[in-house]
């Protein structure tokens, strides 16, 4: 919402954040990137035909990327703010083997077991983004180090409660909700990360929780000489996405059935490529949820492209780490460009008012 | 006068600089204290002091008479004293109504505010009508405030301060990056923050300003107040000779040696 004044002035000097509605989504990165993401898929619509465009494919992409969403969407809040989670992989290796444990000594396929598998990955993603939270948040050592620390740790962990063998789940009501429960035709897992993403994309863009956490990034001073309990924010911002890393292991365990103890080693790395890929500034102040979509299927929508047309899929790797930087590169420019243009440009207008 | 807000013998040192060494300070209700010396004389400090942004190591404060502990922003905040930093302490990245209510967004009505949903709309317009009052040239609300102009960003901190500012504000150096018609402006809405019954501290290098605008003139020099004078009767000279140590009287008053 601006005035019509508001418009002329601003619109030569920083198109991004300006003028009308239309305009300012335009100008993000978010929407710069699906415009990469489209033109992706429709290079693979066309050299891929049907195989590609197939409910089936986009099936089992969304499947692939469910677990990934609910990631990110922690991870985003996490890099809105200018820090990092490294550990949440390991996080949620930890919290399947904890709740594969449980549910198999429990045994059977009860309500009660896939309760208790479910709280338990819950109270264990929780332990550890407490941990995180805390030893960021209020003893100030750097995020980077604390989750590199924990990332660790949790794995090590995890080796250590599961001996290093994979823990299979005999409760068949929680694999089969993984598998084959569709709600009006989508499967039950993609579906639930929608949920989560959208509620946490409503928390973001539209609370005052979200706007804090904006507030935090952009520049934590500030958001502490008004007021804001940025100690706490952080500690809880951290808390909640090692919840969402105990929600991951449970819906892993309902698509596969079975931990992967070594088999997240890049998982970290997947959701906070995705996030930036989506546009969400690593320093900080600047980000959406929906950028953090786009981002992860990027990846995704390249690796079944590859393996469809016969492209060997290693080098969906490259393209992603190809498309990551540039997209940082790209972002990075534009938004220098307008921080150096603008002062100088509004400082001319002023002096001629 | 009775003071509102009155300080004794502050004193807070960083490794071995002190930055406040034995300074006084007060300001009433509805008048303007200049803060005036030189670079590094401690005139920061003092405002952070004051404003719940910095421990002290010694010295009392008090408010309406009272002794209080300002430890936090909050605190002062809640007292009513707010302050425009030199560092103006804006979040880059939110545009001026998100800045503008940082920290104390309206809630939206209903269950929907109860649920931390905010009133867009009703801050947007709040915040038009407080630039307007400052006669601004801040023109789009949903800029980032960090694509804006030194000059804008300081409208935006200052009618931010000056909108929940019930007792006492301070401003430290907010005309330094202004024009000379923002500058009246700002001048301008001081005395309309001040008529309306609040203590105005004006931190400013301008002594054309600080006279034309002063009831009070306090001067400080390595760490503390050396001498105070009416606005309407001191000049140029006097307060540059007492900033700068040349006039004795500051010294004598004081009666200690600076460190
Ligand atoms: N956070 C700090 N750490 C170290 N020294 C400081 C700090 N803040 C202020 N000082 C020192 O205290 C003295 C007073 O600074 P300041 O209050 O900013 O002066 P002024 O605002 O009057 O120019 C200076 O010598 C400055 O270097
Ligand atoms: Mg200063």
């Amino acid at each position: 919402m601006t005035t019509t004044a508001a418009t002329d002035v601003e619109k030569t000097t920083d198109d991004d954040e300006s003028g009308t509605v239309l305009q300012r989504l335009a100008g993000t990165q978010a929407v710069w990137i699906l415009g990469v993401l489209v033109v992706i898929v429709a290079f693979f619509a066309i050299s891929g035909g049907d195989r590609f465009l197939s409910t089936a494919n986009f099936s089992l992409i969304s499947q692939n990327l469910a677990v990934l969403a609910v990631l990110g969407a922690g991870m985003t809040f996490v890099i809105i703010t200018s820090g990092i989670d490294l550990s949440i992989g390991s996080v949620l290796v930890f919290a399947s083997v904890i709740s594969a444990k449980l549910m198999s000594e429990m045994g059977g396929d009860g309500a009660g077991v896939v309760i208790v598998g479910i709280l338990a990955a819950v109270v264990a993603g929780a332990a550890w983004g407490f941990l995180n939270g805390f030893l960021i948040a209020y003893a100030k050592i750097p995020a980077l180090i604390v989750t590199l620390g924990t990332l660790s740790a949790a794995l090590g962990l995890a080796y250590v409660l599961s001996k290093g063998i994979n823990i299979t789940v005999g409760a068949e009501s929680l694999t089969d909700f993984g598998i084959y429960t569709r709600f009006a035709g989508l499967p039950a897992l993609p579906l639930l990360a929608l949920v989560i993403v959208v509620i946490f994309g409503i928390v973001l863009h539209r609370t005052r929780f979200g706007r804090h956490t904006f507030a935090i990034g952009s520049n934590q001073e500030a958001a502490r000489r008004v007021g804001i309990r940025v100690d706490r924010h952080l500690m809880l911002i951290y808390l909640i996405t090692g919840v969402l890393g105990g929600i991951g292991a449970v819906m892993y365990l309902a698509q596969f059935g079975t931990t992967t103890i070594g088999g997240q080693s890049l998982t970290n790395l997947n959701v906070i490529a995705a996030v930036v890929i989506g546009g969400t500034s690593i320093f900080g102040g600047y980000g959406s949820m929906f950028g953090t979509i786009v981002g992860l299927f990027i990846p995704a929508i390249l690796q079944s492209g590859f393996v469809i047309i016969g492209v060997d899929p290693f080098w969906q790797g490259v393209a992603v780490g190809a498309v990551l930087i540039a997209a940082v590169y790209v972002d990075q420019t534009r938004r220098a460009a307008a921080q150096r243009g603008a002062p100088r440009v509004k400082q001319a207008k002023e002096g001629t008012k | 006068m009775t003071a509102v807000l009155k300080a004794e013998g502050l004193t807070r040192s960083f490794g071995h600089v002190m930055a406040l060494n034995g300074a006084d300070f007060e300001v009433g209700l509805g008048e303007v204290v200049a803060l005036i010396g030189d670079n590094g004389a401690g005139k920061s400090t003092l405002v952070k002091a004051l404003t719940g942004n910095l421990a002290l190591d010694s010295g009392v404060i008090e408010f309406d008479g009272r002794p209080v502990t300002l430890d936090s922003p909050t605190t002062a905040s809640r007292l009513g004293i707010e302050v425009v930093h030199q560092d103006l302490a804006l979040a880059p990245h939110l545009n001026p109504a998100q800045n503008m209510f940082l920290g104390r967004e309206i809630p939206a009505k209903g269950v929907l505010g109860w649920l931390g949903f905010m009133d867009n709309k009703e801050m947007r317009d709040r915040t038009r009508e407080r630039l307007a009052d400052l006669g601004g040239t801040v023109r789009s609300l949903s800029s980032p405030v960090g694509s804006m102009s030194g000059g804008q960003r300081q409208q935006i901190a200052i009618a931010r301060a000056i909108a929940w500012a019930d007792k006492v504000v301070f401003l430290d150096e907010p005309t330094a990056a202004l024009g000379v018609v923002q500058t009246k402006n700002v001048l301008d809405s001081i005395k309309r923050v001040r008529d309306r019954g609040i203590a105005v501290v004006l931190i400013s290098h301008s002594m054309p300003e600080v006279l034309e605008i002063a009831d009070r003139v306090q001067v400080m020099r390595l760490g503390r107040r050396v001498a105070t004078y009416d606005g309407k009767e001191t000049n140029v000279e006097q307060l540059v000779g007492a900033m700068t140590g040349a006039l004795s009287l500051g010294e004598v008053s004081n009666g200690k040696e600076a460190a």
